[in-house]
């Protein structure tokens, strides 16, 4: 009987602690200034969230019908495989594309560095790549054909 | 305790994926809307997880491995797109 209610105050806990962490991963995303912040919520937040609630699942038909259930341990291994890739693909997405970002944070990204930041948007190294040229070219921003 | 705590994180869900639908509509940019995207079909997983715990049901386990498979293949299809211009090559 004991077992009973320690198993549900785990489940009851990782049910509670994944829909905190999936909360303020969209919180994180609908609130941050910038794009590149923006991936940060998502990415680790709501990944987290979703392992916790698998987990969660998974313990609960593991204890009531007395048999291990794999199928949540597959799907979250599988988000935890792939919400890596699609944030690594994001970002680059975000890099090739010249998103605006703010200059208020410490460090910062060496794709994105000696150049003039503000809100405008991000082009190359002007300098670097085209030393011939004065001045810095106003680039375009590129748009997908 | 579990029906308190399966309704406490259903309504934070929901706020969640409600949120997210704020940032699709409003998002300034494209990689903006497909993070939205994204983050509303990992929420949508979890939202039929609790579903299941609610029902007391394990039917729509496949369905939630279907919509992760399908929305992982879907983010990477537009980000090659956005990337390169052409998804297959």
């Amino acid at each position: 009987m004991l077992f009973y209610v320690i198993a549900e105050g785990v489940i009851a806990f990782l049910l509670v602690a994944g829909g905190i962490f999936a909360f303020t991963g969209s919180l994180g995303m609908l609130q941050f200034k910038d794009f590149f912040m923006r991936l940060h919520g998502p990415t680790k937040g709501t990944t987290l969230g979703i392992g916790c609630m698998l987990i969660a699942s998974m313990l609960y038909f593991t204890v009531t019908q007395r048999e291990f259930h794999v199928q949540e341990l597959l799907i979250t291994l599988f988000l935890f495989i792939t919400a890596p890739v699609t944030g690594h693909m994001l970002a680059k997405t975000g890099l090739h594309m010249h998103l605006r970002f703010t200059t208020g944070t410490r460090g910062s990204v060496p794709e994105l560095r000696d150049e003039d930041v503000g809100q405008s948007r991000v082009a190359r190294p002007a300098k670097a790549r085209h030393p011939w040229r004065p001045g810095r070219q106003q680039r375009k921003p590129r748009l997908p054909r | 305790m579990l029906d308190t705590a399966l309704m406490i994180s259903l309504g934070l869900i929901v706020a969640a994926m409600s949120m997210n639908v704020i940032r699709l509509a409003r998002g300034p940019d494209v990689p903006d809307r497909l993070l939205a995207l994204d983050t509303l079909y990992v929420n949508s997983i979890a939202l039929i997880v609790l579903l299941g715990l609610w029902l007391n049901t394990k039917t729509y386990f496949e369905a939630a491995m279907l919509i992760a498979m399908l929305g992982f293949v879907g983010t990477m299809a537009i980000c090659r797109y956005l990337l390169r211009g052409d998804i297959i090559e």
